[in-house]
């Protein structure tokens, strides 16, 4: 995650703790679990803001249900229905899953 | 006139291995920051040889020395498959060794900032009089004497004054001084970029002239795309590539300027190029671009960290010669092109969609009327152990997905569309060079023997890293068969037609009256 998104989040995470979630649209399943573990058990490169900082922040895949669920169904169709039907969404949620099962303080489920 | 034809195309590598490794900029700043001497002392071992980079599938794809049939079935993994029958010069251009491309930057100085040592310049100024397309211009400017000194000389203009090492077998062979005491934009290794761009840019105009048979007087206008920024602290890229490297091909009746776009620039030169065709505001217009240095090896730590070839060893270069429209040569089509424009966003839906569908569905086409989509065309050994995906797979799977929900195709046949429409990656990760251009030669290729109706270029570029704007830019542009006629398949209207539409209206008419 570059540098300045890290500090994106971490300003978000500052104002509203944990009451917070990151949603991500990462495309490959390596990258999902680097960019969640970043937010929330702190960035593993230690290259960034969040270098050392475990936020414990609820983070999610798009492609996970629970978010899916709550999308407007016409921007979904418009936006990402077709990335839908190019990336495997089943193993990027559960990539993301991983991730926050382990490092997360809360969820929504 | 919408329609320009395609006359010629010249595509050029020069391999730079050591130039790289030091001036390409990620082992540059490690090596000015000192923090990874792993990387730093490994990377040597991940080279290849210049006989393993010539006879490398992709290589010889981008120089046309294999057809685009023969790169698709030829054996994976490429780099233990080399083509041991090989050789230097391909029907599009040529895999130049780094000894010569040196002697031909320092052809390219104008301003006394190279200085090769003596032995050096005059052996390699031979070497280059047995290249074909070198004009004996080129040959001797090479052993020009203000170009020429001696070993302790260049140590000490690169000691004392801010130069640069130029480095041949392990050796120090010249160097690039510094154009400016002060002025960042004029040090050695700006300048060096530079010249390098500019010296490749010129190699591929003199392949183009060589391919295409023009006298190059004829040759009114270039365009140069690539990405370097030539100027001075006042004007840090006021240019000017194009009629730089127009001077050293002999364009004499020529005139030039340069267009930026990261990636998408050599899309948006092709377009522009066109456009002054067709309008008859110039003849014979060439885009061009020269390759980038600081990419040299750019993804070499994730290379050598995985232990696999660092392959990004070459600078990449191309030309194309826009003519009017003749009715014999693959013409590019003006009357409907690919925007990305700013209201459309950054989803990569909207952006397919825009690039794509949209400049198809203008002129009545789908997504079945094109035979290949070249939009990213990365070498995906070189994309893949750095993590960046196979880059052209991931754009057709886009392209496909999009075919389904415009219901052009259905979803069962994603994976055929997928293998017969997009194009396996050969193009080197120099920034503008992989996006699209490249597959311009095997595109007119494909349509001279019939094996190609209709391919849609793509370009898309990064605008996000000059830290300008938050959004990217694309532009598309279709390449046809003139026998085509530039006409939708069942767009062409008839007499009967007319006829018939007529008699329809009179009729509702009619109707109306009663």
């Amino acid at each position: 995650m570059d540098l300045q998104n890290q500090q994106r989040v971490k300003d978000a995470a500052d104002k509203f703790g944990t009451d917070c979630i990151v949603v991500l649209g990462s495309s490959d399943a390596e990258g999902a679990e680097i960019y969640a573990e970043t937010v929330s058990n702190g960035d593993p490169t230690y290259a960034g803001p969040l270098a050392g900082v475990p936020l414990g922040l609820p983070v999610y895949h798009i492609f996970d249900e629970i978010i899916r669920s709550e999308c407007d169904p016409a921007a979904w169709e418009e936006q990402i229905s077709m990335m839908e039907m190019v990336l495997d969404p089943e193993s990027l949620a559960a990539a993301v899953k991983g991730i926050r099962d382990e490092f997360s303080q809360g969820s929504l489920d | 006139m919408s329609r320009v034809g395609i006359k010629g195309y010249a595509y050029c590598l020069n391999h730079m291995p050591e130039t790289g490794m030091y001036y390409g900029t990620t082992p540059y700043h490690a090596r000015r920051e000192g923090k990874e001497k792993e990387f730093i002392e490994n990377l040597p071992k991940h080279i290849q040889t210049y006989e393993q980079a010539m006879q490398y599938a992709p290589n010889q794809a981008y120089i046309g020395g294999l057809t685009y049939e023969e790169f698709e079935a030829a054996a994976t993994p490429w780099t233990e498959n080399l083509i041991k029958d090989a050789s230097r010069y391909g029907k599009f251009g040529e895999i130049m060794p780094e000894d010569e491309f040196i002697g031909l930057m320092s052809a390219c100085d104008e301003f006394e900032l190279i200085w090769l040592e003596e032995g050096f310049a005059k052996a390699i100024s031979e070497k280059l009089a047995k290249n074909p397309v070198m004009t004996e211009n080129i040959v001797k400017r090479v052993v020009r004497p203000k170009n020429m000194k001696d070993l302790a000389t260049i140590e000490t203009e690169v000691n004392e004054r801010e130069g640069e090492f130029l480095r041949f077998g392990g050796k120090v062979v010249g160097c690039v001084r510094s154009g400016h005491a002060i002025d960042d934009c004029l040090f050695a290794h700006v300048l060096m970029e530079n010249l390098a761009n500019k010296a490749s840019g010129t190699l591929s105009l003199l392949h183009l002239i060589k391919n295409t048979g023009i006298d190059p007087a004829d040759i009114d206008f270039v365009i140069e795309c690539s990405e370097e920024g030539a100027g001075d602290m006042n004007q840090r890229a006021g240019g000017n590539f194009a009629k730089a490297e127009a001077e050293m091909a002999g364009l004499v009746n020529a005139s030039g300027c340069d267009i930026r776009c990261f990636c998408a620039g050599p899309v948006n030169a092709m377009i522009a190029a066109a456009s002054q065709v067709a309008a008859g505001a110039r003849k014979n217009c060439v885009v061009v671009a020269g390759g980038s240095v600081p990419k040299l090896f750019m993804n070499g730590r994730d290379h050598v960290k995985k232990g696999v070839l660092a392959l990004e060893d070459c600078m990449a270069s191309f030309a194309v010669l826009l003519t009017p429209d003749d009715g014999q040569n693959p013409v590019m089509r003006l009357d409907t092109l690919g925007k990305h424009t700013v209201g459309c966003g950054a989803a990569p839906q909207a952006v397919t969609n825009a690039l794509t569908y949209e400049p198809l569905e203008a002129v009545g086409l789908t997504f079945a009327d094109v035979d290949r989509f070249a939009a990213e065309l990365h070498i995906p050994e070189i994309t893949l152990p750095a993590g960046a995906g196979n880059v052209p797979e991931a754009s057709i799977k886009m392209i496909a997905a999009l075919a389904v929900m415009k219901k052009a195709i259905e979803r069962g046949e994603m994976n055929d569309f997928i293998k017969a429409r997009g194009p396996i990656g050969f193009a080197h990760t120099q920034g503008h060079i992989p996006s699209g251009v490249p597959f311009v030669g095997f595109a007119c290729e494909g349509i001279r023997a019939g094996t190609m109706k209709r391919v849609l270029i793509i370009g898309k570029g990064s605008l996000f890293l000059a830290r300008l704007t938050n959004l990217a830019d694309g532009a598309s542009f279709l390449i046809e068969d003139p026998a085509l006629g530039g006409a939708a398949p069942t767009a062409a209207v008839s007499k009967e037609d007319v006829k018939s539409l007529i008699l329809e209206a009179l009729s509702e008419i009619a109707d109306k009256l009663n």
